[in-house]
């Protein structure tokens, strides 16, 4: 019999809940999980189990933590955020997951939701035609083998560099667009495949591309460095690195299977998967995880210059009359080298985000330069009929979590028994009374896209919020959404 | 009962049954295409051999799967009908000959539910039951 989530976690406090060390043989840190009572009530026994799975890795520091809106995975639990010492400790692709550096993007415009609204079915009609997206969909992009090794080294600054953009848009990027340890040479044939006729494409499932209407702005001052004002439409871009991602997760699973026996490592779970992170096994892994990174950021560049070319010839304006500047670009699926203050030292660790967005505070030399008195812009997307959130990281968060907030609402129903539960065309019908615009390949990604198959956006920011690891600026709701 | 799905937060889980392992990998991999779209619309005009060797036999239903799913991304091909030869264990290793039958995608005529992702371990169970066997798999969609 399963024991009951309440009666393993102790409350630390309103927000925190810790899994102790005696809950799994083999913990080497306790399990941090931060929720607000209500979301403790949909927390699932396995998101207890994978954080504790997660504590017991090789060079952990801390805590192994959950986001608020944390769900079961592979390996990690979604919503997973570890760090591991840099000499000591390992890294694993169960801590990055399948859709390396899925993350999401959000794109400022001079036009006001009102002179959108009107005209929204079209515009969605349209992007949906413009930009690649369903189960099975092929690219625009030709891309030769060259050019697809520059886009895993390069990411969005090979897009860009390619006519895909404009320079500030990398400035606007994490990691301004790049990793650049990336080595495609540790990218398998296989992997590059299945990226070649996905490149430029949005994707299936969760992934979608919305246009928006800035609803609330939480500090004035803040939105206007961010260039954001209430009744401004917006444009978010969620998606990933496609196959390509995939693959090379699944290639080194394997390959790391083989370091976890050879570097003689017990696990609890085939999907925790890793190896020491200076081994030669970690350092292949990293270089290709960081390729599959760069493609990602490379595909939603290509994207956001189709969607500013849709919205040029579908409103007849000019680039700098629509303003239709990134604002920022955030991975939530991916693991970096970092620097952290840990226990009163400064550290290099290898800081894992598995469904988990970095937040990094203001001041920080990663923050950019327009940004950094502010803080690092945090984006959560909401899911389809729920509102998104701009949020801006904390020196707080830094030092409880490592600099990292969740990643989107978070799921409580299976996507399976969402298709039961709620009929694509009902949900696009009831979306459509609440002034939100649907448009998908097929029904069905309707239904399992329902927003109730997630956990309320509001609940989950506002424990980010509350907890003070990222702090409101402004929430957007959709008005057009175009899915996979 | 060839399959069935079980209920799984984030992605699709499922059990798949045959009176011998071949039988249950053959409905494993219906169980998968089946998640996707509604594979008895699917014609039998391509087919593709798969033989594949992997150290135990979990690796092996894995590197299956994930060798039809890889066919579908990269070859467009949609897959309705499998045939498993021989699953054999040599020592230390599983290996599998297989046909698979279908079409190229027709974005007309077949439609998707969603889209598999990727074939996981995780709680990846094969299972010798009463009649045969039980195979669970996760998948990442």
């Amino acid at each position: 019999m399963e024991k009951s989530v309440k009666d393993i976690l102790h409350k630390v406090d309103d927000y925190t809940w810790e899994v102790p060390m005696n809950f799994k043989p083999g913990m080497r840190v306790p399990g941090r999980i931060f929720v607000s009572q209500k979301l403790l009530g949909s927390l699932e026994y396995d998101t207890v189990v994978q954080t504790a799975n997660v504590a017991t890795l090789p060079g952990i520091q801390k805590y192994a933590m959950a986001m608020p809106d944390a769900h079961s995975g592979y390996g990690f639990p979604i919503g997973g955020v570890a760090a591991f010492d840099r000499d000591t400790g390992i890294i694993s692709p169960g801590g990055v997951g399948y859709d390396i550096n899925c993350g999401v993007r959000i794109i400022r415009t001079n036009l006001q939701a009102s002179e959108v609204r009107p005209r929204m079915r079209d515009l969605i009609e349209r992007l949906f035609q413009e930009i690649p997206s369903g189960v099975g969909s092929k690219s625009r992009l030709r891309a030769s083998d060259t050019e697809l090794d520059n886009a895993f080294l390069y990411g969005a600054k090979w897009a860009v560099d390619s006519g895909y953009g404009v320079p500030a848009d990398v400035e606007h990027c994490e990691e301004n667009g790049f990793m650049k340890n990336a080595d495609p040479s540790m990218v398998s044939a296989r992997a590059k495949t299945r990226g070649k006729p996905q490149f430029g494409t949005l994707g299936s499932g969760n992934h979608f591309l919305e246009v928006q209407e800035v609803v609330e702005v939480y500090d004035e001052a803040a939105a206007k460095v961010l260039g954001l004002h209430k009744g401004q439409a917006t444009v978010m871009v969620h998606c990933g690195s496609r196959g390509a991602g995939h693959q090379i997760c699944d290639d080194y699973l394997r390959v790391l299977a083989q370091a976890t026996k050879k570097y003689g490592i017990s696990l609890p779970d085939r999907q925790l998967a890793c190896a020491p992170a200076e081994s030669r096994e970690g350092q292949e892994y990293f270089a290709a995880m960081a390729a599959g990174a760069n493609y990602a950021w490379a595909n939603r560049q290509v994207i956001t210059h189709w969607v500013r070319e849709t919205f040029g010839k579908f409103f007849g304006r000019d680039m700098d009359s629509l303003g239709m500047a990134l604002v920022y670009d955030v991975a939530h699926n991916v693991a970096k080298l970092e620097e952290h203050v840990i226990n009163g030292e400064r550290k290099e660790v290898y800081v894992h985000r598995k469904g988990a967005t970095r937040a990094f505070p203001p001041g920080h030399k990663d923050v950019p330069a327009a940004y950094r008195s502010l803080g690092q812009p945090v984006l959560i997307p909401g899911s389809m009929g729920t509102a998104s959130y701009i949020l801006l990281g904390t020196e707080k968060g830094m030092g409880l979590t490592f600099g990292s907030a969740c990643h989107g609402a978070g799921r409580v129903s299976s996507r399976a028994a969402a298709k039961h539960e709620f009929r694509g065309a009902n949900v696009a019908r009831e979306l459509a009374e609440r002034g939100i615009i649907v448009r998908a390949a097929e029904p069905a990604v309707i239904a399992e896209e329902a927003p109730g198959v997630y956990k309320p956006s509001d609940d989950v920011v506002d424990v980010v919020h509350s907890l003070g690891i990222a702090r409101k600026v402004a929430k957007v709701m959709p008005v057009g959404v175009a899915k996979g | 009962m060839r399959y069935e799905y079980l209920h799984h937060v984030a992605d699709t889980k499922f059990r798949a049954y045959g009176q011998t392992i071949e039988e249950a990998f053959e409905n494993a991999a219906l169980a998968m295409f089946n998640a996707m779209t509604d594979t008895s619309k699917v014609a039998q005009v391509e087919m593709r051999e798969v033989a594949l060797v992997s150290g135990d036999l979990e690796g092996l239903l894995h590197a299956w799967l994930s060798e039809l799913l890889y066919l579908f991304n990269v070859e467009n091909i949609l897959f309705g009908t499998f045939r498993v030869g021989g699953i054999s264990r040599d020592g230390d290793s599983y290996s599998i000959r297989s046909q698979a039958w279908g079409e190229v995608v027709d974005p007309v005529k077949n439609t998707f539910f969603l889209e598999v992702k990727a074939v996981t371990f995780h709680e990846m169970e094969i299972q010798k039951i009463d009649k045969g066997y039980m195979l669970q798999v996760v998948v990442d969609t």
